[in-house]
């Protein structure tokens, strides 16, 4: 697969459809999976992880799956192609930086990713764009039926698909939602939510797994238990809370447009003032900016550029992909000014045709 | 000690040399400080609350499983218990007494419900069988015992994958 190919476009999960899109920007589900009479991963000599390796290799290209899947050997990529990767959500950090044999299998619209001697010899995952677990969890449940056909996985009755940590035991199954919420996050109502989740069970991550304080106002829900719970209960949980954020996310944004109207109309324009003449940029910037863009262009207070442009710079705007699309190698500096040129010259274009 | 804002248990303590050499010390607990913005909020770190988990559970279990091995794959519980990986599927069953408590406290529960394999899984025995066979290939192969490791191959090759 040439990667170039894929910096032309945001990929699945930044796509802007899908259920409740204006909120819910992905659904994604993973299923971490090992060979059975195989030590895990981190236990594994370097001659069994070529043989786990080529093993999964084989039963993935004997997939039965149309479009095919696409085989990435990652020891073979550049660390700009491994970050660009992780920016996309198409591979995990941990594979990223791992050593030995290694890599990961891509459907051409990005929406299956399987990843061979990750923490686990696999981890599946399916992402979807807007709120759709279902449909992925269809999805990942069929790709997964289709490999252990193939394949005998380190399962056991009582503890259910072996895992090399135990707080993926069990289903092995972590499913999590991707929410913009930035008018919660402006209330300061968000950690009300986390708390309420916490509480039953569900974990909040920022963007890319980091903690507390999301970049962009991007939080992700998912569930800590895999074992004890069907993945179907597993899901019906994670899916019941996920309207009621969205409710409260739809209303803490109407009382903004009721009492404060001209501090968000404000907050907006500038964002986007700022977007379009800055000369310098920084990641971090760059998506609290196009956060408070983004919930503009919802609430219908800013019509010059489309939700579909806005998520696409989200992407683009990384440290990886910005490097890819410019060609070039770039040092931070050199990247804030590259950063805040792309972001002038694609805002200039959409504000000259705006839809 | 108690936080000096709520009544739980003082975690952080934070010393302040004032104008004049004064010396000023505050108690708080985790959840005060993150409040005040003294400290950061601490980032969820699953490896780090799962060592502390293992922690809390094999400090009160006995020397017996903290010198458990895997004959499998050769962890000992204490490697685990530091890392926060097992070595191989085989663990579940070798360190069970100290994984349940473990599972039950991530998990609220001991059992799985859910998937299983379709074809069903090979026999547990027989998934021991194929680690043991795999691990003898290992060491064959390390001596440079190649005929063995020949051998040991052909057997794997026979018992394993169905496709």
């Amino acid at each position: 697969m040439n990667l170039d190919t894929l910096t032309q476009t945001s990929g699945e999960w930044l796509r802007g459809t899908g259920p409740e899109s204006d909120i819910v920007i992905s659904s994604r589900i993973r299923l971490a999976r090992n060979v059975a009479a195989f030590p895990f991963t981190n236990r594994a000599s370097a001659y069994q992880k070529a043989e786990i390796e080529s093993l999964l290799r084989d039963r993935v290209a004997r997939l039965e799956l149309d479009p095919r899947l696409e085989y990435i050997n990652v020891p073979n990529l550049s660390p700009l192609d491994r970050q660009f990767l992780v920016e996309r959500q198409l591979i995990s950090r941990e594979l990223a930086a791992a050593d030995g044999p290694r890599g990961v299998a891509l459907g051409p619209r990005e929406t299956v990713s399987l990843m061979i001697n990750e923490e686990d010899h696999l981890r599946l995952q399916v992402m979807r764009s807007g709120f759709a677990l279902d449909e992925a969890w269809q999805d990942i449940d069929r790709v997964d039926d289709l490999l252990e056909a193939r394949l005998s996985y380190a399962f056991s009755e009582e503890f259910g698909y072996l895992t090399a940590c135990p707080t993926n035991v069990g289903t092995g199954m972590r499913a999590s939602v991707m929410l913009h919420l930035p008018a919660l996050v402006w209330a300061k109502q968000i950690e009300k939510v986390f708390r309420a989740l916490q509480k039953i069970n569900l974990a909040v991550r920022g963007l890319y797994g980091e903690g507390s304080r999301a970049s962009g106002d991007f939080y992700q829900i998912s569930n800590q238990v895999t074992l004890g719970k069907s993945e179907t209960q597993i899901l019906n949980e994670i899916r019941e809370v996920i309207p009621q954020i969205i409710t409260y996310e739809r209303q803490a944004r109407n009382a903004m447009l009721k009492e404060s109207r001209q501090a968000i109309q404000d907050r907006v324009s500038r964002a986007y003032g700022t977007l379009c003449s800055a000369t310098m940029m920084t990641s971090e910037e760059t998506m609290d900016l196009l956060s408070s863009v983004r919930l503009g262009v919802n609430m219908g207070l800013l019509d010059d550029v489309t939700i579909g442009t806005v998520n696409e710079l989200f992407i683009h705007t990384q440290p990886a992909h910005l490097q890819k699309l410019m060609g070039s190698l770039l040092d931070g500096e050199e990247r804030n000014a590259a950063r805040a040129r792309y972001l002038r010259t694609r805002l200039r274009e959409a504000g000259a045709h705006p839809n | 000690m108690k936080c000096q804002s709520c009544s739980n248990p003082a975690t952080v303590h934070i010393t302040t040399i004032e104008k004049g050499g004064q010396k000023k010390i505050v108690h708080l607990c985790q959840a005060c400080a993150e409040q005040q913005q003294l400290v950061k909020q601490q980032e969820l770190n699953l490896p780090a609350i799962l060592q502390t988990l293992i922690g809390q559970h094999v400090g009160q279990l006995s020397d017996e499983l903290a010198r458990l091995t895997c004959p499998q794959c050769g962890i000992k519980f204490m490697e685990f218990r530091q890392q926060g990986r097992l070595g191989c599927p085989h663990d579940y069953t070798v360190f069970r007494a100290g994984i349940e408590p473990l599972l039950e406290r991530i998990h609220r529960s001991v059992r799985h419900v859910g998937k299983s394999p379709r074809r069903g899984a090979e026999a547990q025995a027989e998934q021991v069988e194929l680690l043991e066979l795999r691990r003898q290939l290992r060491q064959a192969v390390e001596a440079e015992a190649y005929e063995e490791a020949a051998r040991i191959r052909d057997l794997l090759r026979q018992k394993e994958a169905p496709g």
